[in-house]
Formats: C-alpha cells, sequence, structure tokens
C-alpha cells in the first residue's frame, strides 16, 4: 500500500473510500475523501483494508514558457536558499511542492516579464533557522558566480526568521558594484493572500536600479499597497508573523516601491552603481563570536564558559543606554584579560549605547567593553565575526564602531522610531 | 397544474449553514458579534489565484489569469484581531464550537470520524482574507424523520463564517471582518427528498434539532440554507441564500415549474430546427433616432452602441413564461447582466414597445435577415459590454437547445431564482498544516452523548407540564424563535404566569406586526425589561402591549423612558385605592340609588382609567372592598 493508492476502509463506523495520504501519526490512516476533506481513521478501529487502484505518480511539471531575452532589460538572478516564493499545490494529497526556475517564478509573478530578463536557481535548501556562517559564505561565492556571469542585480530568496542576520553577512563579506536584494514572504506562497508575489516584484524592481549594496525588501504596511527597500545593516524582523514585519531600526527605510506602479521613491541617498560590475568577495568569518543577553540575577559564569571555549569575541545586549550588573564585571574582566573582543549592544534594540552617562557604564569600558553606537546586536554580532575574521584583536577594537558599511548612523532621527 | 413529482423525478437536497453562538470564534479568541458603527481602520489587499490551475503559455493569458483582485478589510481594534487580517496563523479550534457541532450530529445519528482534519477551501472573492475557507469535515451517514420518510445527512462540518459585503466600490470590494470566524455548521442532506412539502418539512426539523442545543445565533442571516434541485432530463440546479422555511416549499415548486418550462421550450426549437447565429450585428444606426430613453442614454455614452443577435426559430419562445413574472429573456437578461454589467436586453418578443417603434423593428429584423419564426435580440451600452452581454446571450440561447444549464442561482422573495453563477467545480482543497488533526476520541464522543439536549418532542411534554402550557400552545412554543427566551423568562420571574409570556411571544407579537410595528427591532432586552416591570407591578399585564409598541417605535429608550412616553407610569396601590375612592365618590348617587349593582358601572369607569396602569384584578378587589364599607 502506497500513498496516492486508492483505497476502501472497512471500519466499526462504515466503510471510508479515499487516496491514501501520508500521515505523520503512524497510528491514524489518513485518506482524502472524494468530496475534498481529509479524514483520519484510527488503526484499532480498522477491520479491512483493501487497495481499490493504484496511485499515478503526482506531476508537477508544466509546458515550458518560452520566454525570449528582452535586450531593453536587465538581467537580474534570483537565487533561492530554501524560501518558496512560488509554489505549486497538489490538492489531491494537499503537498505544495517548492518550485524556482525561471519558468516557475514567471508563472507565478507574470509581472516580472516586464520587468527584467529572469534567471532563477536554487543555491540550497536551508531553511532560514537552520542557516549558519558557512552557509553565508556559500550565498556570497554563488553572488560573485552570477555576476561574473552577467547579472546586472541579484535577487536572494531567504527565509524571514534570521534574513536580516543573512544581510548583514553579506553586507560585510560582498563589495559589488550591483544590488543586492534579500526577499521572502510571511505568507506561504500557495495561499492567494500571500505577500511573496508583490515582495518579489518590489525586490526585482530594486535590484534593476543603478545602486550597489545589500538591501531587504518587504512589505511596507500590512495591505498589499507597497514595499520597503531596507538597508540590510539596518533592518530587523520585529513582528512574529505580520507582513510588515521587517523594520528599519534607527533609520528610516532607503526606499519606498510600488509594485503596481513600478515607481520607486527614494527616502535617503544611496550609493550608486558605476557599472563597472566589479565584485569582490571576502568570506572569512571568525566563529566562534556570541551573544549573550543581560537580565536581572544572570550568572556570569556563561562568559567563562565561552571564554575557556576559546571564543574570541563576545556580544553583550546590555540594558538601557549598554549597561550590565556589577556582579558580572569581575567574569568581564577575566574575559578582556583574555584578550577577547567584548562589546556591547542594547536590548532596547532602538536607540545608541552610551557607556560615558553613568557610572556603570564608564567601569565598563575601564573594563575594556566597547560600546557599538546604534547597530542593533544581531548586526554586531556578525560585525564582529568578520572583524576578528580578518583583523588582529587590537585592530579590531578600534574597527567595531567605526562604520564600514552603513551599519552606524552618526546622527539619530527622529523620525526613525 | 398539479405536478406528479415523482412523475417528473424531482429530487432535492439540502445544505443548511447555521451560525453556532459560541464565546469566541472559531480560529481566533475574538467575540462573535457584528457591529455596524464605524470601522477602526480599513486595509487594502490583494487575492492572486492559487498557481496549480494555470496551463496557459500565452504571455497576456498568463498575465490576465494571475492578476489578483482587490478587496479593502474593514476592522476593530477590540472585536477582531490579526487573524481576521490574515497577520497571525490560526488559534486551536474553539473547543465550544466543536462539542456543539458534534452535538448536532449526534441529534442526527451520524457516525463521527476517529481524526478530522482542517482543511482550506480556496475561496478568492475576497470573503476570507486569507483566500481561502478553513473547514473541519466531522460527520457523516445520518439521518432525520420526516413524515414523508427519512432523510439522509450525508455530511457535517464545522467551518468558519465568511467576511461581510459592505459595498462595491468599483476598483474594489468592502468586507467587514466582524463576522469573519464565526463558527458556522454546515449540514448536507442527501438528495432523498422528493417534494417541496418535505423539503420545508427537512428543513424544519434541522432547524429544530439545531435549536435544541441551545447554541445557536438567531436572527436574520445567522442560517442560510441552499437547496440543490434536480429533475429526470433536467440539471441540477443550486439556489443559494433561502432563508425562510415557507419559501423553501415555494422555491422547490417554481424551479420543478421553471425546468419543466425549459424542456418544453428545447422540444419546441428542435421541433422548428431552430439555430442561434453566432454573430453580433452592430445596429446602433438604426436606433440613433429612437425615442427609448434607455437606448439614448446608452448612446450618449463614450463608445455607446446597439447591437443584436439573431436566434433563428426563437419567435413566441423568448417571451415565454418559465416561471410565474419570469421568461426565457429573463433568463437572458440575467446572464447579461451578470456576466457584462449591463442593464438588460430587449427583444422582440416584446416589441414593439418602451419607445422602439414598429419601423424601427421592421428595419431591424431585415437588417439581420430575420424570418417569421426567428427572434432578436438587442442590447444598448458602452461598446465592450454591449459585445459581451451578446457572447453571454447567445451561449445562453445555445443552451437553450439542449434543455436546463446546470446554475447556481439565487432565490428570490417571491420564490423565484434567478441566475448567480455557474456551478462551481469541486471545491480545491487542501489541508490547513498550522491546525493540528483533532483526534475525537470515544470517551469525548459518549460523553456528549450522555449529556445530549432535549428534543422537541420532549421539550413538548415538558411545557405542558412544568409550564401548564395547554396542547396548542406548547407545541407553538417548542417551535418558536423565542422558545429559548420563554423558558430565561418563565425562570427569571416566577410570579408571571407562563401562559402570559407565551401568548405575549406567540400571539401579541404578531399582532402588533400586522398593525403595522415593526417586530424586528425588538431584541430579548425589551422583553426581559417588559416581563421585569410586570413582574415588580410597574405594568399591568395590559400594559403589555403598548410597552411593546414604545420599543418597536423606541429601541434605544429604557422600559422607565417607554412607560414615560405611554403614559404607563406605574401605580402604587395606594394610588390606585385613592383614585377608586375618587371615582366612587364622583359617583355616589350612582351607589346610594344602585347599591351594589353600581359596581358594573364603576367597574367601567375605573378600567377607563386605570387601563394598563394597575391589574384589573386589583382594581376589581379594591372596588368591590370599597363598595361594601358604604
Amino acid at each position: 500500500m502506497n500513498v496516492g493508492d486508492v483505497i476502501r476502509v472497512e471500519t466499526d463506523k462504515g466503510i471510508f473510500e479515499g487516496i491514501l495520504l501520508p500521515s505523520t501519526n503512524e497510528n491514524i490512516i489518513t485518506i482524502k475523501m472524494k468530496n475534498g476533506y481529509n479524514v483520519g481513521i484510527l488503526k484499532e478501529n480498522v477491520k479491512n483494508i483493501e487497495i481499490i487502484a493504484k496511485g499515478e505518480k503526482p506531476k508537477y511539471e508544466l509546458p515550458p514558457l518560452n520566454i525570449e531575452k528582452n535586450e531593453k532589460l536587465k538581467t537580474i538572478s534570483i537565487l533561492s536558499t530554501g524560501g518558496t516564493v512560488a509554489s505549486k499545490v497538489d490538492y489531491k494529497t494537499g503537498a505544495v511542492h517548492p518550485s524556482f526556475t525561471a519558468d516557475d517564478l514567471i508563472r507565478a509573478v507574470p509581472e516580472l516579464l516586464d520587468i527584467a530578463n529572469i534567471k532563477g536557481r536554487a543555491v540550497m535548501n536551508i531553511l532560514s533557522e537552520n542557516m549558519k556562517p558557512e552557509y553565508w559564505r556559500k550565498i556570497a561565492e554563488e553572488i560573485k558566480k552570477e555576476i561574473e556571469e552577467g547579472a546586472d542585480g541579484i535577487v536572494i530568496a531567504h527565509g524571514t526568521d534570521t534574513m536580516s542576520y543573512t544581510a548583514s553577512a553579506l553586507s560585510f563579506m560582498v563589495k559589488a558594484d550591483v544590488p543586492i536584494i534579500l526577499v521572502g514572504a510571511q505568507r506561504s506562497s500557495d495561499r492567494p493572500s500571500s505577500d511573496a508575489a508583490l515582495n518579489l516584484i518590489s525586490a526585482v524592481l530594486a535590484a534593476r536600479e543603478p545602486i550597489k549594496g545589500v538591501y531587504v525588501v518587504m512589505h511596507g504596511e500590512s495591505g498589499d499597497t507597497f514595499c520597503y527597500l531596507h538597508k540590510g545593516v539596518k533592518v530587523r524582523k520585529c513582528h512574529s508573523s505580520r507582513r510588515d514585519a521587517f523594520k528599519s531600526i534607527n533609520s528610516i527605510p532607503v526606499a519606498k516601491i510600488n509594485p503596481f506602479t513600478k515607481e520607486i521613491i527614494y527616502l535617503q541617498e544611496v550609493e550608486k552603481s558605476d557599472n563597472s560590475k566589479k565584485v569582490e568577495i571576502n568570506t572569512n568569518l571568525e566563529e566562534k563570536v556570541a551573544l549573550i543577553k543581560v537580565y536581572p540575577g544572570m550568572d556570569g559564569e556563561i562568559i567563562r564558559f565561552y571564554v575557556d571555549k576559546e571564543y574570541k569575541g563576545i556580544v553583550l545586549e546590555g540594558t538601557g543606554l549598554g549597561h550590565a550588573p556589577e556582579y558580572i564585571f569581575e567574569h568581564i574582566k577575566y574575559a578582556t584579560d583574555k584578550g577577547v573582543v567584548v562589546v556591547m549592544t542594547t536590548q532596547t534594540i532602538n536607540g545608541r549605547v552610551n557607556m560615558n552617562v553613568y557610572s556603570n557604564g564608564r567601569e565598563l569600558q575601564k573594563l575594556g567593553v566597547i560600546g557599538c553606537e546604534d547597530m542593533p546586536p544581531e548586526v554586531a554580532l556578525v560585525k564582529l565575526m568578520y572583524l576578528l575574521g580578518n583583523y588582529e584583536p587590537e585592530e579590531v577594537k578600534k574597527l567595531i564602531n567605526k562604520n564600514l558599511v552603513g551599519e552606524i548612523e552618526y546622527r539619530s532621527r527622529f523620525d526613525a522610531y | 397544474m398539479e405536478i406528479n413529482y415523482e412523475k417528473v423525478g424531482l429530487k432535492v437536497g439540502l445544505e443548511i449553514h447555521q451560525q453556532l453562538n459560541t464565546k469566541r470564534k472559531l480560529f481566533c479568541h475574538c467575540p462573535t458579534i457584528l457591529r455596524d458603527d464605524e470601522p477602526d481602520g480599513e486595509i487594502v489587499r490583494v487575492l492572486r489565484p492559487s498557481l496549480s490551475e494555470m496551463g496557459e503559455v500565452d504571455r497576456a493569458a498568463l498575465i490576465e489569469a494571475r492578476k489578483g483582485k482587490k478587496f479593502i478589510y474593514q476592522f476593530y481594534n477590540d472585536t477582531t484581531c490579526l487573524v481576521e487580517l490574515d497577520e497571525e496563523p490560526p488559534h486551536p479550534p474553539s473547543e465550544e464550537a466543536l462539542r456543539i457541532a458534534l452535538e448536532v450530529a449526534l441529534l442526527m445519528n451520524m457516525n463521527v470520524v476517529d481524526v478530522a482534519y482542517t482543511m482550506r477551501k480556496i475561496v478568492i472573492d475576497g470573503s476570507n482574507t486569507s483566500g481561502f475557507q478553513r473547514t473541519i469535515f466531522l460527520a457523516r451517514d445520518g439521518y432525520i424523520e420526516t413524515s414523508e420518510g427519512k432523510v439522509g445527512i450525508t455530511s457535517l462540518c464545522l467551518e468558519e463564517d465568511a467576511a461581510r459585503k459592505i459595498e462595491d466600490r468599483g476598483d474594489a470590494v468592502v468586507y467587514n471582518l466582524d463576522r469573519l470566524g464565526i463558527p458556522l455548521v454546515e449540514i448536507s442532506t442527501a438528495p432523498d427528498i422528493k417534494t417541496p412539502k418535505m423539503a420545508k418539512e427537512a428543513a424544519r426539523r434541522i432547524g429544530e434539532i439545531l435549536r435544541a442545543t441551545g447554541k445557536v445565533k438567531r436572527g436574520l442571516g445567522t442560517i442560510r440554507q441552499d437547496i440543490n434541485i434536480s429533475i429526470k432530463d433536467g440539471a441540477r440546479i443550486e439556489v443559494k441564500g433561502v432563508q425562510d422555511l415557507d419559501l423553501i416549499e415555494k422555491v422547490v415548486e417554481n424551479e420543478v415549474i421553471r425546468q419543466l418550462n425549459l424542456l418544453k421550450i428545447r422540444d419546441e426549437l428542435r421541433e422548428r430546427n431552430a439555430e442561434v447565429v453566432e454573430k453580433i450585428f452592430d445596429v446602433t444606426e438604426i436606433f440613433k433616432d429612437c425615442k427609448s430613453k434607455i437606448i439614448q442614454n446608452a448612446l450618449k455614452k463614450k463608445n455607446g452602441k446597439v447591437k443584436a443577435v439573431l436566434l433563428k426559430g426563437f419567435a413566441g419562445l423568448v417571451g415565454k413564461e418559465i416561471q410565474p413574472g419570469r421568461r426565457l429573456g429573463t433568463e437572458f437578461s440575467d446572464r447579461a447582466k451578470v456576466i457584462a454589467g449591463v442593464g438588460g436586453l430587449f427583444h422582440t418578443d416584446e416589441l414593439p414597445k418602451y419607445g422602439i417603434t414598429e419601423e424601427e423593428v421592421k428595419k431591424l429584423k431585415e437588417f439581420v435577415n430575420a424570418e417569421e419564426n426567428d427572434a432578436v435580440i438587442i442590447v444598448a451600452d458602452e461598446e465592450s459590454k454591449v459585445d459581451r452581454a451578446l457572447e453571454a446571450v447567445i451561449e445562453r440561447a445555445k443552451e437553450a437547445l439542449i434543455g436546463v444549464p446546470e446554475e447556481t442561482r439565487r432565490a428570490l422573495e417571491d420564490g423565484n431564482t434567478a441566475y448567480l453563477r455557474p456551478l462551481p467545480g469541486a471545491a480545491r482543497m487542501y489541508p490547513e498544516t498550522d491546525i493540528p488533526p483533532i483526534i475525537i476520541k470515544k470517551e469525548f464522543i459518549e460523553e456528549i452523548r450522555a449529556n445530549l439536549p432535549e428534543l422537541p418532542e420532549e421539550k413538548f411534554e415538558r411545557f405542558k407540564k412544568e409550564y401548564k402550557l395547554n396542547d396548542e400552545l406548547a407545541k407553538k412554543m417548542v417551535l418558536s424563535y423565542y422558545v429559548d427566551l420563554f423558558e430565561d423568562l418563565c425562570k427569571k420571574f416566577k410570579n408571571v404566569k407562563p401562559v402570559l409570556i407565551a401568548t405575549t411571544l406567540e400571539g401579541t407579537l404578531k399582532e402588533i406586526k400586522r398593525e403595522g410595528y415593526d417586530i424586528d427591532k425588538l431584541e430579548d432586552r425589551h422583553l426581559e425589561e417588559t416581563f421585569k416591570a410586570l413582574s415588580e407591578g410597574k405594568i399591568a399585564k395590559e400594559g403589555i402591549v403598548e410597552v411593546l409598541k414604545g420599543f418597536c417605535e423606541f429601541p434605544d429608550k429604557s422600559i422607565d423612558e417607554i412607560l414615560e412616553i405611554k403614559g404607563l407610569k406605574g401605580l402604587s396601590k395606594e394610588e390606585v385605592e385613592k383614585i377608586i375612592e375618587g371615582i366612587i365618590k364622583e359617583h355616589l348617587n350612582v351607589v346610594k340609588e344602585k347599591g351594589e349593582k353600581a359596581y358594573g358601572f364603576l367597574m367601567g369607569r375605573c378600567m377607563a382609567k386605570l387601563r394598563g396602569k394597575a391589574d384589573g384584578k386589583l382594581v376589581n378587589d379594591i372596588l368591590r372592598k370599597k363598595l361594601k364599607e358604604i
């Protein structure tokens, strides 16, 4: 008996007929009835099962579109890391099959035809929550390859959970003369209300712009009206489920994108491309960097644990302006004495770290802790990985609170919050 | 004309959707209340059709197929949440709703499934923010009894109600989210129903069972009935939105008549070798000086046109009545209206008329080469609409050559039906993986079975015994829309006779409705306040009618305000005594002359003054006492 077979099940509650479906519970037989509904039967209630017909192997191929290249349009490469911007629903089994070729993308979002020549490729199949530095390196390498092969812009389809970490990593590792746009969806792309299509259209619109740098494109508000272009080192997922979960932190979005009119309104200055198509990557990352959230009553022993494990950097997510309890100061000193770079961010997320205002901050600075200005904790974590991967600790201490790729803004805008 | 329903092969199935009166919505924790006040905000959404349906390769067709539709959703911050806005995954289903649904299933002798799955049914008309409706199949293979036999109940599902459509703003449809997510049970019968009367009876029986749970919502719109009707050689027609029990019988009768007449027309058309000419003629020139207001208004439009199609052999049949007051031409018109949005059409069976002259009709017929036995249909409007309208007419006329097309139709108030849309294909469903499967344990089923609510026949006996209602009144009360309210009021106001409460709910309300008062404005609270006032002696039972009329006129007023407005301010016993003493003094000579025989006369005078303000019995007692004292 295989999934897809048509079976008849005799039970004490009568006879059920339908297509056998995969079941997550081994004690349950799940079938799809003729009326479209799925129903479960406890195996303990089954009297007899017979196969009425063998199931067909489902096919998920549709005829190729044979799209011709439009010489007037830029070429944009869409690379998937495992998020599904496009997907096909098999109503027979309910399975949602990710699809990621240019044809699949265009079939799902035909508006792309008028915007750019599209190349589509899956470079990995990783759930966002399973992302790690080695995958960031691979993404960077794939970006380089695509640009060298002629792409005018790059779109990275990525799960939303850790998108801002990846955006930060690429910001530091990749120096390219074309835009690199990360995009995702808060609602799965199989449903009619999905935000995937508008986000993807907006991302491709941004990717063909004569700009450079790494950005994130997601819904600008709950309604299907516009998307924001966020700087990759100034954005964070701030809500677990809303479409407009992504917010620029300590900054305003770079641009507002209307996927219906294709209009892009820039809200601040951006780095312009010089059409050189140059691309360089530096994928050296020190992976032994930890992020520790400070809380009342915490046991500072966690810091010694990391130090003894030969960690090279620690990001503290402190309270308020960048504070930590005095009873962990001895542990922090243990770390800095051992040459570990310890930096301070704030769990208020918004606002600038300033360790000169209160004695707590001043004492921390004496211990060697360095403030990270207005960087969110996640960005500071990635930046520290990058710096420790490329510089000596003393140099790292000088660079951590200096802007490299836009991660620090020295002016604090009132309207950024 | 008496129709033999068995002979014509009538088969009817019902699909009943009933809202449940739960504390929270099915998939979130919002209350299940509808609102008419200003929403706190609106958001715009675009719903795109699913990828799986499409095989289009042509670029333009692909773009058209994937074009989304725009909707506006109104929300309230305190009674709708992120779930209705499709901004948060669904919460586990309401256990209360699940229990009620299972009660209904057991009351209808159904088999409950071991494991139920929440499914997504694709809906992209905007009535659901996610683009699908969540629905759970719970039970099957039940039955109910009617006087004409058993009716199988093939399925019972628990699902969420749709958002309420507010208006069509042209470029977007507006919905309010207050109704989205209210739990519904969907009950489908087998096509076992064989007569219109049986259909009505089955629907009534299902309604009785639903109300027996005490957990279904009452009021217009909380129950919706769709009827599937077919006859031999005819077609399955789904009639949507039948709200009223009496209308069910009428709708079935009229649908049978319609289908029989369409079959007759088909036979006549075939005999005439009728043919639909698939060509659209531009006849604008013929009508440029036409006196018809409709045509003149159409020609003033940008790209306004009058166009025609030729239906060979259709003469005399387009104007033929197929339902009381509706003709084959009405069917053509329905299609044109729904599909193209035009206001209607003209056909030569009804012309010359409406300002269109005999001369113009003659020219029209010549232009399209119509013969004696042919009919011509014309539509006047903006050109693209006219073309789409006439294409729809051509399609429908071709269907007339075959017989009865399968359709979804809308019930009209007179029991007729009008075209709504094609019959939907198999619903596209796939699992809602955000909600785990629901394992329904045997112990849970047995616990519910042991606590099943009382059925109408049991209630009937109890009402007679407990409330001392006679047979007629008990029966009426059991079937009454107000049955739950009746019991509530009896429990709350034990010094008020149940008979009085029952006759008020089932008699008085009907009377004042007949007098023209809008009793739909009355809520439970109004009746509760009325009987509370009676219970406390604020009004006499004679005052009930006036108070209820007052609440119909001023639904927002309090009971005290109504009493003031109606001049029914309560009188204390002392006040009543004083008034009676005054009347006796005023007529002392009559008392002296007639002695105790003056009672009748004086009672009349007293009640003229005290009616509605004091109980008749109280007045009687006081008056007799006073007379004896003299």
